[in-house]
């Protein structure tokens, strides 16, 4: 059953930390000043708050994504599109043998407004949920003001492609996209266009790698072209993706540069099954039945390949597709 | 060496990493290196790397001039070595793009058509191949293109041969230079 009430959005006294509380149907939300206390009606668990607010920042600004969020192996959610599970220990074997896990099923916009209002009030203003933690400040101690500049970025999501007219803008020092500081070897000449008058619409180049080499966030995948339903979904990554991404269906990596490591584990179990290593040029699929996350020693740039086709979890959940993409 | 120097992967020079199986099998993951693929292709010829349905991503060594080709979807080409001039052109003849066809068609000769521009494009560039738009690449040395797409007739589908079967990566696949 949805629970579809809006949220109370939080406890309006402050705790002793200087933080708010905040409940969502039988889930509860607690901070000190170093750890997330979450309770259930048949369990509790605490999460280190750096990790919670990096995680539920990407679960907010993605949409709750394709498939499961795991915050770490116990917390996190299911996108159903319209609807989202939140759930503690659904899929950790032990917690579920256990009888200690749970689960409960809001409407999108309340569970959306219920993260948002977490952010707002838990993230410091020394702390940026989407940095590298080579690029923030801390994110723990007692309450210390805000930061929602950092917490409500644009998320780019091309209609077409980066830079054509009408559609997302290339990043530029000018609007506010520096080059990273781990990117500054990365060559910024434009492609060399040349369009026939009347078509200055269609003849579109971009330099996709300076584009990246100037994103301020990490782990955020974001549209830069569309082809129907494949998505080019590039992003930064540095230190650790900071959730264990659950598939609802296969998604492919590009590393377009320097390493990464996956830990890829089963989805419903989190057993562990490989670890891929991927180099610039390497392409790997994950399948539709895995968990994954990914290390990145230095700032990568990886190509994120979706499809985005509605009907997909329902195929892939009904046995109706292969987990793998290919079979040979 | 700069401890952050950026890494990227060309036909010259690429390193591969690979599957390290604890319980599952190595072709789950589909692991390839998209210019050791291109380093095995032949010129213009569009190797699948990814599948996704009836979606893929195409290595495609870009060595002298292509044959013209067009689809009835936007396509994007993104250069990941080399230097590619991409020449776009509108035909005449709107029967040339089959409506819902899947990829992209060849076309016989030159399309008599306007001409739309060109785009001289490097590493990293990416370039908009529109929807009806008849394309033609020419590279003057051995370059690669990335491309999004659909399967088509001339998508060239090898996994056996292009992916890690074995439950370790080969040793001698860790480096590669030409």
């Amino acid at each position: 059953m949805t629970t579809d009430t809006l949220p109370e959005l939080g406890s309006i006294e402050p705790n002793p930390h200087g933080y708010r509380d905040f409940t969502l149907g039988k889930f509860s939300f607690g901070r000190d000043e170093y750890f997330v206390h979450v309770r259930w009606p048949n369990g509790t668990h605490m999460l280190a708050v750096d990790a919670f607010l990096r995680a539920i920042q990407r679960d907010v600004a993605w949409g709750f994504f394709y498939g499961i969020v795991n915050f770490d192996t116990v917390i996190g959610t299911v996108n159903h599109y319209g609807t989202v599970d939140l759930f503690a220990g659904r899929f950790n074997a032990q917690y579920r043998q256990a009888g200690l896990d749970y689960s409960e099923n809001f409407k999108t916009d309340a569970i959306s407004r219920l993260f948002e209002a977490i952010l707002a009030d838990w993230t410091n203003a020394t702390f940026d949920p989407f940095a590298s933690p080579a690029e923030t400040g801390s994110a723990f101690g007692p309450k210390n003001g805000s930061n929602k500049r950092a917490i409500t970025r644009h998320r780019v999501t091309a209609k077409r492609m980066i830079g054509a007219p009408g559609d997302e803008p290339v990043r530029t020092d000018d609007n506010g996209f520096p080059i990273n500081r781990q990117f500054t070897d990365v060559t910024q000449d434009a492609p060399e266009v040349h369009a026939e008058p009347g078509f200055e619409d269609q003849v579109v180049s971009v330099n996709l790698f300076a584009y990246l080499s100037r994103s301020d966030v990490t782990w955020n995948p974001s549209v830069v072209s569309v082809c129907k339903n494949s998505l080019y979904c590039p992003t930064t990554e540095e230190y650790i993706l900071p959730i264990i991404h659950g598939n609802d269906r296969v998604e492919w990596f590009v590393q377009l540069s320097d390493e990464i490591q996956w830990e890829v584990e089963d989805r419903d179990t989190g057993a562990v099954r490989a670890r891929v290593t991927m180099k610039a040029g390497d392409v790997a699929a994950m399948p539709a039945d895995i968990r994954h996350r990914g290390f990145s020693p230095k700032r990568s740039m990886l190509l994120v390949w979706e499809n985005a086709s509605p009907e997909l979890p329902a195929l892939y959940a009904a046995g109706k597709m292969p987990p793998a993409p290919v079979q040979f | 060496m700069a401890p952050n120097r950026t890494r990227f992967g060309s036909l010259a020079h690429f390193e591969k990493g690979g599957v390290e199986v604890i319980k599952d099998d190595a072709r789950n993951y589909v692991f390839s290196n998209l210019f050791e693929v291109a380093s095995k292709a032949r010129p213009y010829e569009k190797v699948a790397v990814g599948k996704n349905i009836e979606y893929v991503i195409e290595a495609i060594r870009a060595e002298g001039t292509s044959g013209w080709r067009v689809a009835c979807q936007d396509e994007f080409a993104l250069v990941m070595d080399g230097e590619v001039e991409v020449r776009l052109l509108k035909p005449d003849d709107g029967s040339l793009v089959p409506a819902g066809g899947k990829g992209s068609i060849p076309l016989s000769g030159s399309p008599p058509g306007r001409k739309m521009g060109h785009v001289r494009a490097r590493r990293g560039h990416m370039t908009l191949l529109p929807a009806g738009a008849a394309y033609q690449f020419h590279a003057g040395s051995p370059s690669v293109i990335l491309l999004q797409t659909l399967a088509g007739r001339d998508t060239v589908e090898r996994w056996a041969e292009i992916c890690q079967t074995a439950p370790r990566p080969k040793p001698n696949s860790k480096e590669v230079t030409r």
